[in-house]
């Protein structure tokens, strides 16, 4: 196991390529638990986003204008705006006015901290546009077929449930897919509010040890691996849920 | 045409499983039934026949409510399906529906298309709709199929998969909307005596259809529809031959 910081350190001394994290134990503890907060946050954000686009996409068809209303309204104002304005309007904004405790030295103690308030705003943001996503797989749904499931007697709900949500996911994932690589690279803004995620902590390892160039390569190819993981999740995913006779 | 009479609390078999008073329905300005009535008893087979744009698949949809009627009454044994509080799934418990397009749930295998509404809309045991789901696809001669997609079926075998499907919620009534109408001339016999079967098991049935022959052969009843009004009816043997309205007679002497 010594052969790989052994190895970098040779080539800091050869080439002057300053891979601190593969040779220094407390720069490669910082860079993992960048990574693994950048994954908390990816793999949390990424789930409550999916929901939020399937139950809003159901909304969206509600009986009930004002609710339909509402939907429409939340997809424009998280559309319509930067995500990191929106991260910054909850941990700035919204986090100021809501009720904070103390701690043992008297300090606030906000009720909800930096990572939580990346990732509400990192979910509704990317939720806005899987409302629209899951909209157009919805949208693509034959209306005869829900219309049989109705003569069975499903309820709209149950129907959404068992038989439009599956169809209408098939039609979106290629769409869907975008939209999650997207969350994945922008959870980098929670850098803005001092989240420890990746960006984070290489930006304080490049600080001190001056190795800017290495560290974004460092960078690059992490985002590179972990969104080529996430591709290929989704493709296995989409694969699993090919239908034998169904399209192509 | 008669007030709507007040319905009984309790339905019992002599009195029609089916009732249409005065049933009207307009889509926007355009009105598709103009005051339609009749009765069904139960185990009768009735076949709506007519021109297309007539109104006979929307007087058929309006039977389980997936299209509501503008006036009039509609009775389902004892269920008022005009009423606004209707219990929907109670409705569709009873009335059983065939569509033109088979539409079966493309994402589920044959058998799983026949078991979802029992499991899901009734919550019943899984293992005792699955027994009940392969001797319906073994009814409809399907035995063999139940892992197919309805993707990998033909036409015909689709619906009969969907017929299976509807039989599953043990209706009293089915509705058949032009089921042979997307079915190629051979696969059109399989359905048809599938839908003989049924009706000579007492099942009360209620077709549109475009099948001269078949509904000459099946039917107690005919019924013939013309820009949203019953023309004439009667029972096949008077109907095809005596036909008294010129309407009527113009439509049959194209389609026999």
């Amino acid at each position: 196991m010594d052969v790989i910081p052994a190895w970098f350190q040779n080539l800091y001394e050869t080439t002057g390529l300053n891979f601190t994290v593969f040779y220094d134990a407390y720069d490669w503890n910082r860079y993992v638990n960048g990574l693994k907060t950048t994954l908390v946050l990816a793999v949390v954000t990424i789930l409550v986003s999916l929901v939020i686009g399937a139950v809003g996409a159901l909304l969206q068809s509600a009986p009930s204008r004002v609710v339909r209303g509402a939907v429409n309204a939340f997809v424009v104002v998280f559309r319509n705006t930067p995500p990191l304005v929106q991260i910054f309007f909850f941990y700035f904004g919204v986090g100021a006015v809501l009720p904070a405790g103390q701690d043992q030295f008297g300090l606030r103690q906000p009720i909800i901290d930096n990572l939580q308030w990346a990732i509400i705003a990192l979910s509704l943001f990317a939720g806005a546009f899987n409302v629209e996503i899951f909209r157009s797989g919805i949208e693509a749904v034959p209306k005869t077929t829900v219309e049989a499931a109705e003569a069975l007697g499903y309820t709209r709900i149950r129907a959404y449930l068992f038989v439009i949500l599956p169809l209408a996911l098939r039609v979106c994932l290629p769409a869907l897919n975008n939209n999650l690589v997207n969350l994945l690279k922008t959870t980098t803004l929670a850098y803005a509010i001092a989240v420890p995620e990746t960006l984070y902590a290489v930006k304080q390892i490049w600080s001190e040890s001056q190795n800017v160039l290495e560290m974004m390569l460092v960078l690059f190819v992490t985002y590179g691996v972990l969104v080529g993981l996430l591709v290929w999740i989704m493709h296995r995913w989409e694969k699993a849920l090919r239908i034998p006779g169904y399209g192509r | 045409m008669a007030a709507p009479t007040v319905s009984p609390p309790v339905w019992t078999p002599d009195q029609p499983i089916v009732q249409l008073i005065d049933v009207h329905k307009s889509f926007g300005s355009f009105e598709v039934l103009k005051g339609v009535s009749f009765d069904v008893k139960k185990g009768e087979v009735i076949c709506i026949i007519g021109p297309s744009g007539s109104g006979k698949s929307t007087l058929i949809r309006c039977i389980n409510a997936l299209v509501p009627v503008s006036s009039g009454t509609i009775r389902v044994e004892n269920i008022e399906v005009a009423d606004p509080k209707l219990d929907k799934l109670a409705l569709r418990r009873k009335v059983g529906m065939v569509f033109q397009q088979y539409n079966l749930f493309p994402h589920k295998t044959a058998l799983q298309n026949v078991m979802m509404a029992p499991i899901h809309v009734l919550g019943q045991d899984k293992r005792e709709v699955e027994e009940r789901a392969r001797d319906l696809l073994k009814k409809v001669r399907l035995s063999g199929k139940e892992g197919s997609y309805p993707g990998e079926l033909s036409g015909g075998q689709q619906q009969r998969v969907a017929i299976a499907r509807s039989l599953a919620m043990r209706p009293d009534v089915m509705l058949f909307d032009e089921v042979t109408a997307a079915l190629d001339p051979e696969t059109v016999k399989e359905v048809l005596v599938t839908i003989r079967e049924l009706a000579e098991e007492g099942m009360t049935c209620l077709l549109v259809t475009h099948e001269m022959n078949f509904a000459r052969d099946i039917a107690d009843h005919i019924y013939f529809t013309d820009r949203g009004v019953i023309v004439e009816h009667g029972p096949p043997a008077t109907f095809f031959t005596a036909a008294s309205d010129p309407r009527t007679r113009e439509f049959l002497s194209q389609v026999l």
